[in-house]
C-alpha cells in the first residue's frame, strides 16, 4: 500500500515532465552553467584546481537541487494539487516518499551531465575509483534530497518560498555537502584514499538514515496548518 | 517560576561579579599567557549555548506533535538565545583562535560547524518573522533538524583531523599544573552561564506569556 | 450510499480558528445531516474558505471539535478522508496531463478498483470526446465540470464545493444543481460556499451565514436567500 501509493506519485510526476522536459531541461542547463562560471573563477594551471573539482561538483548539486525543488512543487502549489494530495485517503509519508522519488530522479540526471562535465573541464581524477564516487554521490544526494523536499513540501504556503528554501535548506545540509566533498577528494587523491572515503560514505549514510527518519516523522504534522 | 526570579537573577548577578576575581586566580597557562583566560567563558558560553540548543530541538519535536503552545514559546526562546551565546562563543573563539593559532579564521572542522549550529538557528528566526502565517510549525522542523545536527558537531572534531582541541580537553586539565583550579573555574563559570540562560529564558518566556494575553485579548475585543 | 460504516452527521461545536490575531472562525456550532444541501454564504474573508478547510481536516482548529459520527480526525483521519469530497478553489487538476489521466490518477490514489469509474466520470463531465486531451487546453467551465466530478467519484458522503459555479454557463449550471440534488437525494451531506445567491436560492436546503468569522444565522430554509442575506449583511 505504502509502496503503492508512492509509486504513483512518482509515475505521475515522471509523466508530468515528460510532458514538457521543463524542470529537467532547465535545471541541468543551470549545473552546466554553475560550473562554467566555476571554471573561470578556479582553473589555473597547478594541481590544487584540479581538486577544486570536488567542492565544484557538489556545489553544483546542491544549486541545481535547488532549482529542481522549488520547480517540483510550484507545480503542486498551481491547482493546489498538493492539498488533493493529502486530501486522499492515501498514507501521507508515502506521498511524501513518491515526491521525493521524484526529485532523486531529476537531481541524478544532472549529476549525470555536471560529473563527467567537471571531470573534463578541471582535469580532475574524479573517475579513479567510479563505484566509490557513485556511493557518494547516490547517498550525499538522497540526504540533500530528503530534507529538500520535506521543506519545499511545507514552504508550498508560504508567501516567501523562494527565499526561505534556501535559507533553510543550506544550513541544515552543509554537513551533507562537507562530507560529499571530503569524501570525494580523498577518491581524487593518489594514490586514492579509500579508508578515508569509506568513513565519508559511511557518514552520509548514517546523515541519510536520520534525515530520512525524521523527515518521514514530520511530515504529517507539518502539512497540517 | 516568578516567586524564586528575583533571588535566582541576584544569584546569577553575583556569580558573573565575582567569576573575574576566581579566573584572576588561576594560574598562567605557560604559551598563551593572559588570552588563555577567555577559555572560562568560551567554554562556558557553548556549555549554554548546547543547552539551549537541545532543549529548542526536543521542545520543537513536542509543539509539533502535541500542539502544546508552551513549548513552541520555550522553543522561540531558547533558539533565541542559542542565536546569541553562539555569537558570543564564536566571537570570543576566534580571539583565543588568533593567539593560540596564530590566525583569526582557521577553517577548522569544530569552529565551522558551530557556524553552520549558527546558521540553523538564524534560519529559525528568520522564517519564524518572515514565514507567514503557520510560520511556527515551519521553524519547528528546523529546530529539530538543528537540534539533530549538534551531536555531528560534537563530534565532528574527532573525525576530521584539526587544530582544535579535542573532546578530551577537560581531561587532561587534571594532569597539569594548578589543574585543580582551573577545573573549578571552568565549572564556576559554566554554572553562571548557566544560570543566565536560566533567567534569560524564564523573562523571554513571560514576555511570550504577555504577548499570548495580549492577542488574546485582541481577540476578545473583536467578538 | 452504500457505505454503512460512514458517519450520518457532522458537529462542529464550538469551533475557532485564529491566525495570530485575526480570529477567521469564531465560535461556529452547525450540525448538518444527510441529505442536507447546506449553502454557507457571506461577504470575502467572512471565514468561509477556513471553515471548509477544517472540515476538510487541512486545518486544525484553535479551540472547538468537529465530530464525523464518532469518528474525529485524529485519530480516523484516513477513514473520514476516505468519504471526503472537496472542490477548491483552486481545482486541484494537473494542467499537464489529460482529462483521463487526472480521473485515472486520483482513482488510483483512492484506490478505486472500478475499471468503469474513469469513463463514468468522464461521461458526467461531458468531457468523454476530449478525455484524452490536456487540461491546460480546457477553458475554465470544463475544468470546473471535471474538477467536480473527480472530487465526487469516490461516492464521498461529505461534499465541500468552493464556488462550484465559477466560469459555468447557465446550461451547465443547470447540469450541476441537478448533479448536487441528485448527491443530496442519495444521503450525501453538502456543503456549497458560494457568492452566487440567484443559483442558491432554491437548490440549497439550509443556509448558513458567516461575517467576520462569525456564523450570524443558520436556518432550515433555503429560500428567499438574497432577502435574508441582505437584511443581515447589506447590499449584496
Amino acid at each position: 500500500m505504502f509502496a503503492r501509493v508512492a509509486l504513483l506519485v512518482l509515475k505521475k510526476d515522471i509523466a508530468i515532465e515528460l510532458r514538457s522536459y521543463e524542470i529537467i531541461s532547465t535545471t541541468t542547463f543551470f549545473a552546466a552553467a554553475c560550473v562554467t562560471i566555476f571554471s573561470f573563477a578556479f582553473t589555473r594551471d597547478d594541481e590544487t584546481m584540479a581538486m577544486s573539482a570536488a567542492g565544484i561538483v557538489w556545489i553544483a548539486i546542491a544549486f541545481s537541487g535547488t532549482l529542481a525543488l522549488s520547480r517540483t512543487f510550484e507545480r503542486e502549489r498551481y491547482g493546489e494539487t498538493l492539498k488533493a494530495l493529502l486530501l486522499a485517503p492515501a498514507s501521507r509519508p508515502a506521498i511524501y516518499v513518491g515526491k521525493l522519488l521524484g526529485i532523486l530522479c531529476l537531481i541524478f540526471a544532472t549529476e549525470i551531465l555536471v560529473v563527467p562535465m567537471v571531470a573534463l573541464m578541471f582535469q580532475s581524477p574524479l573517475f579513479n575509483r567510479p563505484g566509490m564516487l557513485l556511493g557518494l554521490l547516490v547517498t550525499g544526494t538522497i540526504g540533500y534530497a530528503a530534507v529538500g523536499t520535506l521543506f519545499a513540501a511545507m514552504l508550498v504556503r508560504a508567501r516567501t518560498r523562494d527565499v526561505m528554501l534556501p535559507i533553510l535548506l543550506y544550513p541544515i545540509t552543509i554537513p551533507v555537502i562537507i562530507a560529499g566533498v571530503e569524501g570525494t577528494t580523498a577518491l581524487m587523491l593518489s594514490p586514492p584514499d579509500e579508508a578515508m572515503a569509506s568513513l565519508w560514505l559511511a557518514l552520509l549514510a548514517f546523515f541519510d538514515v536520520v534525515f530520512v527518519t525524521l523527515s518521514l516523522w514530520m511530515f504529517e504534522p507539518l502539512m497540517t496548518e | 517560576m516568578r516567586k524564586i526570579f528575583l533571588p535566582l537573577l541576584v544569584i546569577t548577578a553575583a556569580l558573573f561579579a565575582y567569576s573575574p576575581y576566581y579566573i584572576n586566580q588561576a594560574p598562567y597557562e605557560s604559551t598563551m599567557l593572559l588570552v588563555q583566560k577567555i577559555f572560562y567563558y568560551h567554554f562556558a558560553t557553548w556549555m549554554a549555548g548546547a543547552t539551549a540548543v537541545i532543549v529548542c530541538g526536543v521542545a520543537s519535536g513536542y509543539y509539533l506533535f502535541k500542539g502544546s503552545v508552551v513549548a513552541d514559546r520555550v522553543a522561540v526562546a531558547t533558539a533565541e538565545l542559542g542565536v546569541i551565546f553562539g555569537a558570543f562563543g564564536l566571537i570570543s573563539g576566534t580571539l583565543w583562535g588568533r593567539k593560540a593559532w596564530g590566525t583569526w579564521w582557521a577553517g577548522d572542522a569544530r569552529v565551522s560547524m558551530a557556524l553552520v549550529a549558527e546558521l540553523i538557528f538564524i534560519g529559525y528566526l528568520l522564517v519564524r518573522k518572515y514565514g507567514g502565517p503557520g510560520s511556527e510549525k515551519l521553524s519547528a522542523a528546523m529546530g529539530v533538524f538543528g537540534a539533530a545536527t549538534a551531536p555531528f558537531i560534537y563530534k565532528s572534531v574527532d573525525w576530521w583531523r584539526t587544530i582544535h582541541p579535542k573532546t578530551s580537553v577537560m581531561s587532561s586539565l587534571n594532569d597539569t599544573p594548578g589543574g585543580v583550579i582551573m577545573w573549578n573555574i571552568v565549572l564556576f563559570c559554566t554554572l553562571a552561564f548557566m544560570l543566565l540562560l536560566t533567567v534569560v529564558l524564564a523573562a523571554r518566556m513571560r514576555l511570550e506569556e504577555l504577548r499570548a494575553d495580549l492577542d488574546r485579548l485582541y481577540l476578545e475585543a473583536e467578538d | 450510499m452504500s457505505d454503512p460504516d460512514a458517519f450520518d452527521r457532522v458537529d462542529l461545536t464550538d469551533l475557532s480558528r485564529n491566525f495570530g490575531r485575526r480570529r477567521a472562525v469564531s465560535r461556529v456550532s452547525l450540525a448538518l445531516r444527510r441529505g442536507d444541501i447546506l449553502g454557507l454564504l457571506g461577504p470575502n474573508g467572512a471565514g468561509k474558505s477556513t471553515l471548509l478547510s477544517m472540515l476538510a481536516t487541512l486545518v486544525t482548529p484553535t479551540s472547538g471539535t468537529i465530530a464525523y459520527g464518532r469518528w474525529n480526525t485524529k485519530e480516523h483521519g484516513v477513514e473520514i478522508r476516505r468519504r471526503l469530497g472537496v472542490l477548491g478553489h483552486e481545482l486541484h487538476l494537473y494542467p499537464e496531463l489529460s482529462a483521463r489521466e487526472n480521473l485515472q490518477f486520483f482513482a488510483d490514489l483512492y484506490d478505486l478498483r472500478d475499471a468503469g469509474v474513469v469513463e463514468r466520470a468522464l461521461d458526467q463531465a461531458g468531457l468523454t470526446e476530449r478525455a484524452d486531451d490536456q487540461v491546460s487546453s480546457f477553458s475554465r467551465g470544463m475544468r470546473q465540470r471535471l474538477a467536480l466530478e473527480r472530487s465526487l467519484m469516490h461516492q464521498p458522503t461529505l461534499v465541500l464545493l468552493d464556488e462550484p459555479f465559477t466560469g459555468l454557463d447557465d446550461r451547465a449550471v443547470g447540469i450541476v444543481t441537478q448533479r448536487f440534488r441528485g448527491l443530496a437525494a442519495a444521503g450525501a451531506i453538502l456543503v456549497v460556499a458560494t457568492h452566487d445567491l440567484d443559483v442558491a436560492d432554491g437548490l440549497i436546503t439550509r443556509m448558513a451565514v458567516m461575517q467576520a468569522g462569525k456564523l450570524l444565522l443558520a436556518t432550515d430554509s433555503g429560500t428567499n436567500v438574497r432577502q435574508q442575506y441582505r437584511a443581515l449583511v447589506g447590499a449584496a
